[in-house]
């Protein structure tokens, strides 16, 4: 690990500018995949400012809204009993990524700022229909994740919150991947309360993406058959030695399917 | 509290590692100590064309950077292998130099390629990737299946990448078996690549003092004796006298830690070359990937030939072995002496022929894994078998009783004299525990979940202990397989048991203090076992292949007897009696048919202050040494069933069930056996359905480098194990003990395929059967059916 200049700004407006005044500055949340990649030789920032000084953590829940402020551990939002009466999907989700280690470190901000292809998040932010709240701007799911790796964030710019309507009902089920379990492919499906479906798959490409022919067929008929005919294309999927575009195609449906069923 | 032979004793040692007071080899950490690290090759067989150190600064704290040419310059041997095979031709094995840096030429990518020694971890890290390497990248070649064929020359010595061409059996005699055959059964197997992945990375601490001209070696082995000879006797470093090796507590091996590498060798090498400063190298877990000796590696054509009865006539089969870029310490030994030797399984079969070539391709040497060419065998055996039952349509239990030797001492085809076992009893009482009876129900139930479900057998045999010497010698060893103890009483009647086995897991501390506890009727408390230091046991040729107990405890054993025909001398005298009246009995002496009584500590103070027995017949002092050497090898064998469902919609397969059924022979600790049981069939799964090395054969890079793509089984993966135990004594060591280490990861394998098999209804299957893999033969039946 190269040396950096370590700041922890206590004010959003600080960090932004430690951001501004850096030649080469990272954001670091929970830091489960920054730090590894500075330890492998793989990222050197100049300047390292620490999100943790901001105390921007915890959770709120009301009647139609579940909001994430950004600097919350998963183990956190996995744990609270308002988000598990709200979405339960929410909270399952969130019990699911990684392990204790990470659970306890990572954070909502950290995760959907990096968009790792195979991170759990971003199902979750794409399927509920969520808005994230940023240091400048409010930005709603659908348009917060741009290609891999890649986000609507600008450099500067810092995620606070992430706010989630509370849907009708809702289910994440995912497939591990059996060595280091990321989502290989996970799929969050939820029926919001103005009845719209949302179906959104992480893991399986570039980036989170929805199924539109699966929304539009559970808006008809929201159980698992709706769906069962209903595949995605492989051409464009991840492929790896652990799964072929194919079968994480196949593993969508499969996904879906159960997502419905287990919907609450 | 029973503290002796068959009692469930907690681990003495479990306490220091489990509190973190362990001594580790990363723990020590000596005066002026300076960093090692590794420039490695990025590619997987190129020239070496320069390497240039940049100008270093005061800052990089750069102590020195040493290259192959500093290892020719000092005359430093290159790594060994210590086993010689020679071809079916006559010639002996064509093994390429493996110089400890790399001379010329790197052949794989890790290979040792220069070491830069700095101030702290981080600049010798740093400083290792200014090293500028300019390489001339050859064509490699990966896979073993391709090797013989490639236009990848690795080395000189070798064409055609072929160590050697080597065969055991009489070809004739199993060529006219198959001529007689009602049946012949064909299968193609791979055995997958392994990565060991022990929770400790190897790591090594060299340091040479020039007052003394001595050196000291601390390191992660195995066997730290067998490392001090070769570093002595080969690499040329220092005699013997001159090198102290001490492996303290080491935290798992699996067989990786039995060999000699390079970087432990640089290390105290290198530390005279700096002025004797010691010199620090712990793996980072990459290194550990790329650089550790892997384990299996096989491709293998097999056929079995059976009358019209099911009764096998023949097995013929030809493997192909990787052995990586290099012949690591003991790699030819595993796919021929440890492998071909046990093709006979629990069967009387007549005729066995086996052809084994071994073959260099650009990846890390192959070597012993826990189980060590053993699993191979097994997992041939028990595959061929089960597949030939299904296609003869005879029951796999019926098809197997009806091969087993039921005679011992039983003469096999290939080298091995079983001595002593009861095949049908553990299959009997494995069925009994795994309610073979039932299995249809169960079948049928989870068909109604939409589940495929399948039951797999493994009737593995295994030989550990190996030996004699003389035996082993006339087959190419270049050791003798014995073990060495020494037994110090002291005065107080307390007892240091020094043994030339080594502890990396295995709970010696406890089940050797237990030995001598039920021996000598001492408290297990006042019971040390001291190993690992070159400078305290004389000699010893450590743990592997599941010898400590029925070796190493059988030395102590022998060592007892000598304490204790002493004490009896002593205790005659003192007590004034004739010899042949005493008596010994829970710890203490007492003579015939009087109340006159001493206590083993007794005897002990009696020893030493030697006032009341004449010195000129008897020596004062308690302490006896012994090298035992046994008479064969040990035979554990036993039956493992597996049941699994399949999920048809992923793939994802469930063990839902496992019975393992073994016989050790004696079991001196059953809570520790039933843990090497739990821990050996764990890395079986792993073999069987998440664990393999994958290379990638276009750029020749490790894809498999780290836990985010090499999927070690987690305790999620494994049921709750079902295991019962049948006892047949061995006859070739006085305890009557066989070994356990590796039973559970030679008979898993075979017995989760068997059962994936079975229930999809497939012949072939690759292991590891991921859930990919099983979707796609899901679909390729589904697509045959259609």
């Amino acid at each position: 690990m190269e040396n950096f200049i370590y700041h922890r700004p206590t004010k959003p407006a600080d960090a932004v500018k430690a951001m501004k005044d850096a030649a080469d500055g990272k954001f670091l949340s929970g830091g489960m995949t920054l730090l590894p990649t500075m330890k492998q030789g793989l990222a050197a920032p100049s300047d390292i400012i620490d999100l943790g000084g901001l105390g921007n953590s915890g959770v709120e829940v009301g009647a139609d809204k579940v909001t994430v402020k950004a600097g919350t551990v998963h183990a956190n939002v996995a744990t609270d009993k308002g988000v598990k009466k709200a979405i339960p999907a929410l909270s399952a989700l969130a019990g699911g990524i990684g392990d204790p280690h990470v659970r306890n470190r990572g954070t909502i901000g950290g995760s959907i700022a990096n968009n790792d292809p195979a991170a759990d998040y971003p199902a979750a932010v794409v399927g509920l229909n969520a808005t994230v709240v940023t240091s400048a701007r409010s930005v709603p799911g659908d348009k917060f994740f741009t290609d891999i790796f890649t986000t609507a964030l600008k450099d500067d710019e810092i995620v606070t919150a992430v706010e989630f309507p509370v849907p009708k009902r809702a289910a994440y089920v995912k497939f591990p991947n059996p060595a280091s379990r990321y989502a290989m492919v996970g799929v969050m499906v939820a029926e919001l309360k103005d009845g719209s479906v949302r179906v959104a798959v992480t893991g399986a490409g570039p980036k989170v993406f929805r199924v539109p022919e699966m929304e539009k067929a559970l808006e008809a008929n929201f159980s698992a058959d709706a769906i069962g005919g209903i595949k995605v294309k492989a051409s464009g999927l991840n492929s790896d030695m652990h799964a072929s575009p194919e079968y994480r195609a196949h593993l969508v449906t499969v996904l879906a399917r159960r997502a419905v069923a287990a919907a609450k | 509290m029973d503290t002796g032979i068959g009692a469930r004793v907690r681990r003495k040692e479990d306490h220091r590692f489990i509190t973190g007071k362990g001594q580790y080899t990363d723990d020590i950490n000596l005066k002026d100590q300076t960093y090692a690290y590794f420039v490695r090759s990025p590619h997987a067989h190129a020239t070496i064309k320069s390497i240039k150190e940049p100008e270093w600064a005061p800052e990089d704290g750069v102590v020195a950077v040493f290259t192959g040419e500093h290892v020719a310059e000092d005359k430093i041997g290159g790594l060994i292998c210590g086993w010689m095979i020679h071809s079916k031709d006559g010639s002996p094995m064509k093994a390429g130099p493996h110089p400890i840096l790399a001379q010329g030429k790197a052949r794989y990518v890790g290979d040792h390629v220069a070491v830069v020694i700095a101030e702290t971890k981080e600049q010798a890290k740093a400083a290792a990737a200014r090293v500028d390497v300019t390489y001339g990248v050859l064509p490699h070649v990966v896979d073993v299946a391709k090797a013989t064929k490639s236009k990848a020359q690795i080395h000189d010595v070798a064409p055609d990448n072929t160590v050697f061409e080597w065969s055991l059996g009489d070809k004739a005699a199993t060529e006219a078996a198959f001529q007689r055959a009602h049946h012949v059964t064909k299968l193609d197997l791979v055995n997958n690549r392994l990565i060991p992945n022990a929770m400790e990375p190897r790591a090594a601490i060299g340091s040479y003092d020039s007052g003394s001209d001595h050196y000291t070696l601390y390191t992660t082995s195995q066997n730290p004796h067998v490392a001090r000879l070769v570093i002595s006797a080969f690499h040329g470093l220092a005699p013997e006298h001159k090198l102290r090796v001490i492996a303290p507590d080491v935290g798992g091996g699996f067989g990786s830690k039995i060999f000699i590498y390079a970087e432990e060798v640089v290390c105290v090498w290198a530390s005279k070359r700096i002025g004797g400063r010691p010199i620090k190298w712990t793996a980072e877990r990459t290194e550990s990937f790329l650089a550790d000796a892997h384990g299996r590696d096989h491709v293998t054509h097999a056929e079995l030939a059976m009358d019209k009865d099911g009764h096998i006539l023949g097995l013929k089969c030809h493997t192909l072995a990787s052995m990586g870029a290099y012949l690591s310490t003991f790699a030819s030994c595993v796919p021929t002496y440890l492998y071909a030797t046990l093709l006979s399984g629990q069967y009387a079969i007549p005729a066995i022929y086996a052809e084994v070539d071994a073959i260099y391709t650009n990846t890390a040497p192959v070597d012993a894994y826990r189980g060590a060419g053993r699993p191979e065998a097994t997992y041939l055996v028990e595959r061929i078998v089960e597949t030939a039952a299904r296609e003869m349509k005879i029951d796999p239990a019926e098809f197997r009783r009806r091969n087993f030797v039921t005679s011992f001492p039983h003469q096999t085809p290939v080298i091995m004299t079983y001595d002593a076992g009861d095949y049908d009893a553990s299959l009997k009482k494995a069925l009994e525990i795994a309610d073979y009876k039932g299995f249809p129900a169960r079948k049928a139930a989870a068909a109604k979940q939409g589940k495929l479900r399948g039951i797999g057998f493994a009737n593995y045999i295994e030989a550990c202990g190996i030996a004699p010497s003389a035996a082993v010698g006339s087959l190419g060893a270049g050791v003798g397989l014995w073990e060495s103890a020494e037994v110090r009483v002291n005065p107080v009647g307390t007892i240091e048991v020094l043994t030339g086995s080594h502890s990396h897991g295995q709970g010696h501390e406890t089940t050797f203090a237990q030995l001598v506890s039920d021996r000598l009727g001492v408290d297990i408390n006042s019971v040390a076992i001291v190993h690992g230091d070159t400078d305290k046991v004389q000699f010893g040729m450590g743990t592997y292949g599941s010898r400590s107990g029925a070796v190493g405890m059988s030395a102590i054993s022998k060592a007892l007897d000598k304490v204790e025909a002493k004490a009896r001398k002593i205790a005659a005298h003192v007590m004034e009696a004739a010899e042949g009246d005493i008596e010994f009995k829970n710890g203490s002496f007492s003579v015939k048919g009087t109340d006159k009584k001493m206590a083993f500590g007794e005897v002990a103070l009696a020893a030493y202050v030697a006032h009341k027995f004449p010195t000129s017949e008897i020596e004062p002092g308690l302490k006896e040494t012994a090298f035992y050497d046994p008479s064969n090898f040990t035979f554990p064998a036993g039956c493992h069933i597996c049941e699994v469902e399949i999920d048809t919609e992923t793939g994802v397969t469930e063990i839902v069930s496992w019975t393992a059924v073994d016989d050790f022979g004696t079991v001196i600790n059953p809570m520790i056996v039933e843990g090497q049981v739990h821990g050996g069939i764990t890395q079986g799964i792993g073999q069987a359905l998440t664990e393999g090395c994958v290379y990638d054969s276009e750029s020749g890079q490790l894809l498999t480098g780290s836990y985010m793509d090499y999927c070690m089984p987690r305790a999620t993966d494994v049921p709750s194990f079902k295991l019962g135990f049948t006892e047949t004594k061995c006859p070739s060591n006085p305890l009557g003990m066989k070994g356990c280490g590796e039973a559970g990861a030679i008979a898993a394998p075979a017995a989760v395929m068997n059962a994936m098999t079975d229930a999809l209804g497939v012949k072939d299957l690759a292991m590891p059967a991921s859930p990919h893999t099983v979707w796609k033969t899901l679909q390729a039946t589904k697509m045959a059916a259609e």
